[in-house]
């Protein structure tokens, strides 16, 4: 692949991306969130078109080919989210859309004969007849590796393969992929842990915003050499500013004590959690996502049911309160994902700037209209959102300008923020607006608020955070105070490396 | 991926317009095999409705009942939910109007005998719409089929009821209310004799009113909006989905029982098994060409209207059940235009920097 | 007893037609509220085809054809332009309600009944072959998305259509295909219902359409189950057509019986967790 370009809207997702993977190995891509890894993946295996570039396969130029032809070829996607109906059984899954039929009637007896020596094959044992509904994770990925096999696959690209394994699970996982690669096939592997890479991988491609920024062998290479690669932005740690430590002493306003946060299936996902935060402190959660950070910041928030311990805002148990309650008592939360949680996208900006505090713009039991309009005003000249028009829309602003209501609404117009809860404040945000949004949490800081920072960007956590604690598998694994802490020595704790 | 915004009002109104566009021509093509000439019949379904006082009467009585059904639905709409047991909640509206003027002695004073009645309607409506609420909120139960079903229970419930206990002998209905009666047009001027019309219109009218100011300038409003538009943003915001799933289906079951009173307190003075005439169905489609709006419920209730009521008016040259036809053509077209409308709207707009 | 047995199975056909095309439409994720429609249309078709031609399977064409046009508006809708499918199914009912009657004054200038239809003549037990159809449709139904390839990809686009897309299945072709076969089951019924009752009258499926989507959730979208739902909502009917007179039970209460357990099942947990999971939500 070469001189790959795919915009969505206003995002560009690859510009200037290339691979080139060898046959019979197993190569690695590395990159942040965001980086366009699996963008290039899906324009690989069929289910995108590209803008601009070549896809070659075999030798044969495919550019824009889609997920039949990909199949045809024998390139299959082994998909993050798995492509698989829980309601049927594996057989059933692994059949779907090639069924072998006679008169219409389905033949699953050669099927079960064929699965049964790919499983042998493969080492990738599982019992065709069961549900997949029933089935654990695990399994269930085996499942969704078996179907790319069993339609014929030879290039199998695996989409953040680890991101739902426990480890033994994913030990198992390296020793199936070097099995089909000594069989002669082709692996690629999406992934944004440094330690998966140096473990399954040959060689490494990495991405970053977009592009192809270093291909490497990982034979000799550290995690640091592929961090230095993935991140690259020395910009941010130069800004960096740990804020004054003169409230260093003050009883912590926000604490958790063992948090326990289980999923939809019952895993824990917030596993024995404890954290204290002090007004005037920014605490930074590093980790690699989907080890527990949105989790933890929605039960923080009471957005989440929790399953075990404790939260408190200054020393008052709020684990059983609602999310109006503990607004009321001071707490700022920018969502993680602010089209989903965060706006109401097809109301006005105005709206948007009073949502969760609609109670405070209520006199006598009616909305304050003109004063909405008023605040809306206010905010949208005190943060600067473009454009100024506050009947707009959020649909219509930018990302960088979307954020920036979220943030207006949670910081702004003279509100006594006492914990802010921050996830992934500047993702899919422009530089400026960056700039403007770091500037406001360390506003709120300094005004002494307690503030939580969930981010993917260790340069952003890295520049403003006073503590910096790294998540993994659901639990804190590792502390370091933030003048100290690097790329480098956190690393290794966030993939879970150094435990 | 965010969509640009288009022009607000093309994206509201141009669906209703397209669909009346093709009720028009399917109605021209109905008209024709029948060997009758549009014009002709058209005008005469005008004539029978807008140009003269009964008709009109009778287009404002059609269009009183249709608006409370409809300002039912476009409020459940609103939060999100479909509510079909509009037609329930009217005659349970409808039946409990009947017993609170039943109940009241003869010749109490209109002052507090029309705001009980209009009382016990609203609430014997939100009752029926709590049902569907609360297992919506406490069990997740889904609101269409729970409603659907609602229908049948309320209505075989309600019959019984009159039919064992309380009909007049060798009717359907009930004896006539002793109080709370409102008055007719025709009692205000003579030329509406003999058309239905009566007070009530200034009730649905209020409705419209208190309905906008519900959803658009109170917290509770917007907390409905919100839960509509956004659930997991208006989780985020602090409101209870479920607490405010009840209260919509409560809210919108009220203003469906609040239709009842046009037939038992200003019509008839009794309730009668089957009067709603499917009015309660139609709701969804006053809604839905209102665009959930509560003005713009109040002016397609008129459209619908007059479309039955000219039915009647046209009975002798084309069937009535033409205008079935009709509004359900209107229904398919707007609601298979919404999406594709607002896709070429934002297709022609080019986004915002 | 025998009498007993076959007056029950009469009632049961209808139901039994239109409730297999229900699990057909609601296992592909496309809401059945136009059961109603289909039934009602079929009847209409079948009447009209049977006074047209003087000959019942003639008139069972019709019907199945009939029902099959309004599946195909109720396809396009949802399918093509992405309707909501609840307003969708809404306002067909109310569609085929007025357009039959429309019809029937244009044709026979009536706007209740139609001429007396002949049918199948005396037809045995069961009132007409049609009805040994009925008792089979749903075993019929079971084995289609058991056994058959069409079967499992109806299962997979109405649970996971993202997965059966990826799996190279077009999503909106297996859907057309179950709506288009869901109306043709309920228009069997609705023709049974027509030639049992020798006419067509205007609304003369009072209900069973949803009585028979009660019967689909209350079998948990399962054919069996489902079949068996329509046996004993069929069951209570003929026990209270048997009793009338008695005074027993009221005839409203027995009436209400299939809506309530509807309820009943939908309010706990059971019920729901069966439904198709892209039961109703439009595809994106």
């Amino acid at each position: 692949m070469a001189g790959i370009a795919k915009r969505y809207g206003a995002v560009a997702a690859n510009v200037e991306a290339s691979l080139e993977v060898g046959r019979g190995e197993i190569h690695a891509i590395c990159g942040e969130n965001g980086a366009g890894k699996s963008t290039l993946m899906k324009i690989l295996s069929g289910g995108a078109r590209p803008d601009a570039g070549t896809v070659v396969v075999n030798g044969r130029d495919v550019t824009g080919w889609g997920t039949a032809e990909a199949i045809a070829a024998g390139v299959g996607m082994v998909h993050q989210h798995f492509q698989l109906v829980p309601t049927l059984t594996v057989a059933e899954n692994l059949v779907l859309g090639r069924e072998p039929t006679a008169r219409g009637r389905l033949v699953l007896a050669p099927a079960l004969a064929e699965i049964a020596a790919l499983c042998e094959r493969t080492g990738l044992v599982i019992d065709p007849v069961r549900r997949v509904g029933d089935l654990t994770v695990g399994e269930a990925q085996r499942v969704e590796i078996l179907k790319a096999l069993f339609r014929g696959a030879r290039t199998l690209i695996l989409d953040e393969p680890t991101a739902v394994l426990s480890p033994p699970e994913v030990t198992d996982l390296w020793r199936v992929l070097r099995r089909l690669r000594d069989d002669g096939g082709t692996i690629v592997l999406i992934t944004h842990k440094l330690d998966e890479v140096l473990a399954a991988a040959s060689r490494v491609t990495v991405m970053r915003a977009g592009r192809t920024v270093g291909r490497l062998a990982t034979a000799g290479a550290t995690p640091a050499d592929i961090a230095r690669a993935m991140v690259g932005r020395d910009v941010a740690l130069a800004a960096r500013d740990a804020g004054a430590d003169a409230l260093a002493t003050a009883p912590p306003r926000l604490v958790v004590r063992d948090l326990a946060v289980a999923d939809a299936a019952g895993r824990r996902v917030v596993d024995g959690v404890s954290l204290t935060v002090r007004p005037g402190e920014i605490v930074g959660i590093a980790g690699v996502e989907g080890n527990g950070q949105t989790e933890l910041v929605e039960a923080i928030a009471g957005l989440a049911r929790v399953r075990g311990g404790q939260v408190t805002f200054d020393g008052a148990d709020v684990t059983a309160w609602p999310v109006a309650r503990r607004t009321a008592a001071g707490l700022a939360h920018i969502p993680e994902d602010r089209h989903a949680r965060g706006l109401v996208l097809d109301w006005s900006v105005a709206d948007n700037l009073v949502l969760g505090q609609q109670h405070r713009f209520t006199r006598a039991g009616r909305l304050d209209v003109r004063g909405i309009a008023a605040h809306a005003a206010a905010q949208v000249a005190a943060f600067d959102i473009r454009p100024g028009d506050t009947s707009l829309p959020a649909r219509a602003l930018s990302g960088g300008n979307q954020q920036k209501v979220v943030v207006a609404r949670e910081l702004g117009g003279g509100r006594d923020v006492r914990v802010l809860l921050a996830a992934q404040p500047t993702r899919g945000v422009d530089v400026g607006a960056i700039e403007a949004i770091h500037a406001r949490l360390r506003a709120a800081r300094d005004a002494g608020a307690a503030v939580l920072l969930v981010s993917a960007d260790l340069g952003e956590l890295l520049a403003l955070s006073t503590r910096v604690l790294v998540m993994y598998a659901g639990r804190l694994v590792h502390e370091v105070e933030g003048r100290v802490a690097t790329p480098e020595g956190l690393g290794p704790h966030m993939t879970g490396a150094a435990a | 991926m965010s969509r640009p915004p288009g022009p607000r009002w093309a994206e509201a109104l141009l669906p209703p317009l397209v669909a009346l566009a093709i009720a028009l021509v399917v109605g021209d093509l109905l008209i024709l095999t029948f060997g009758q000439s549009p014009r002709i019949v058209w005008g005469v379904l005008l004539e029978g409705t807008w140009g003269n006082a009964y008709g009109m009467g009778q287009v404002l009585y059609k269009a009183t009942t249709l608006t409370c059904t409809g300002l039912a639905v476009a409020v459940a709409l609103r939060a999100g939910l479909f509510n079909i047991a509009a037609e329930s909640q009217l005659a349970a509206g409808g039946f409990g109007a009947a017993m609170a003027g039943l109940a009241l002695p003869a010749g109490a004073p209109a002052i507090l005998a029309v705001p009980f009645c209009l009382g016990a309607a609203m609430t014997a409506g939100a009752i029926v719409g709590a049902v569907p609420g609360g297992l919506k909120a406490k069990a997740g139960a889904n609101e269409v089929i729970v409603t659907i079903c609602l229908n049948f229970l309320v209505l075989a419930l309600l019959n019984w009821a009159v039919a064992e206990h309380l009909h007049v002998p060798d009717s359907l209905h009930t004896a006539t209310i002793r109080a709370g009666g409102l008055p007719r047009l025709a009692d205000v001027h003579a030329a509406f004799r003999g058309s239905a019309a009566n007070a009530t219109v200034l009730v649905a009218v209020a409705a419209i009113v208190a309905t906008w100011w519900g959803l658009f300038r109170t917290p509770g409003g917007y907390a409905l909006r919100a839960v509509g538009l956004s659930p997991a943003a208006a989780e985020y915001g602090g409101v209870s989905l479920g607490r405010t799933w009840f209260r919509a289906l409560v809210w919108s079951g009220a203003l469906a029982g609040l239709g009842g009173v046009n037939y038992v307190l200003g019509y008839k003075r009794y309730y009668e098994e089957g009067f709603g005439f499917g009015a309660g169905f139609l709701g969804i489609a006053v809604a839905l060409v209102g665009r959930n709006h509560p003005v713009g419920v109040g002016i397609a209730a008129l459209l619908f209207a007059t479309l039955s009521q000219g039915g009647l008016a046209v009975n002798a040259l084309v069937p009535k059940q033409m205008m079935d036809v009709l509004q359900a053509v209107v229904i398919l077209a707007v609601v298979a235009s919404v999406p594709e409308v607002r896709r070429l709207v934002a297709q022609a707009v080019p986004r915002r920097p | 007893m025998s009498d007993l047995l076959f007056q029950w199975l009469r009632i049961a056909a209808p139901y039994l037609c239109a409730a297999a095309g229900g699990v057909l439409s609601e296992r592909a994720g496309i809401i059945a509220l136009t059961l109603e429609g289909y039934l009602l249309a079929g009847a209409f078709g079948a009447a009209l085809g049977a006074l047209a031609t003087d000959g019942p399977w003639l008139g069972v064409a019709a019907g199945i054809g009939a029902a099959t046009a309004v599946a195909a508006l109720h396809a396009a809708a949802t399918l093509r332009f992405r309707a909501d499918q609840v307003v969708t199914g809404v306002a067909l009912n109310l569609l085929v309600d007025g357009a039959t009657t429309f019809v029937l004054r244009r044709v026979y200038d009536s706007s209740a009944n139609s001429p007396r239809v002949e049918g199948f003549g005396s037809g045995g037990d069961l009132g007409s072959p049609v009805g040994w159809l009925a008792l089979l449709a749903l075993p019929a139904l079971w084995w289609l998305l058991a056994r058959t390839r069409f079967g499992l990809r109806v299962r997979a686009v109405g649970e996971a259509p993202e997965a059966a897309t990826t799996a190279g299945i077009s999503v909106a072709r297996v859907r057309w295909l179950a709506v288009l076969g869901s109306g043709a089951l309920a228009g069997l019924g609705g023709a049974f219902l027509a030639l049992d009752q020798h006419k067509f009258s205007t609304g003369m499926t009072a209900g069973r359409g949803f009585i028979a989507l009660a019967a689909v959730i209350f079998g948990r979208w399962d054919p069996l189950r489902t079949a068996g739902a329509c046996l004993l909502f069929a069951a209570a009917e003929t026990l209270q057509i048997r009793l009338q007179g008695t005074a027993a039970i009221p005839s409203q209460f027995t009436e209400m019986i299939p809506y309530a357990l509807t309820i009943v099942a939908l309010a706990t947990l059971a019920g729901r967790a069966a439904a198709p999971a892209a039961l109703g939500k439009a595809e994106s």
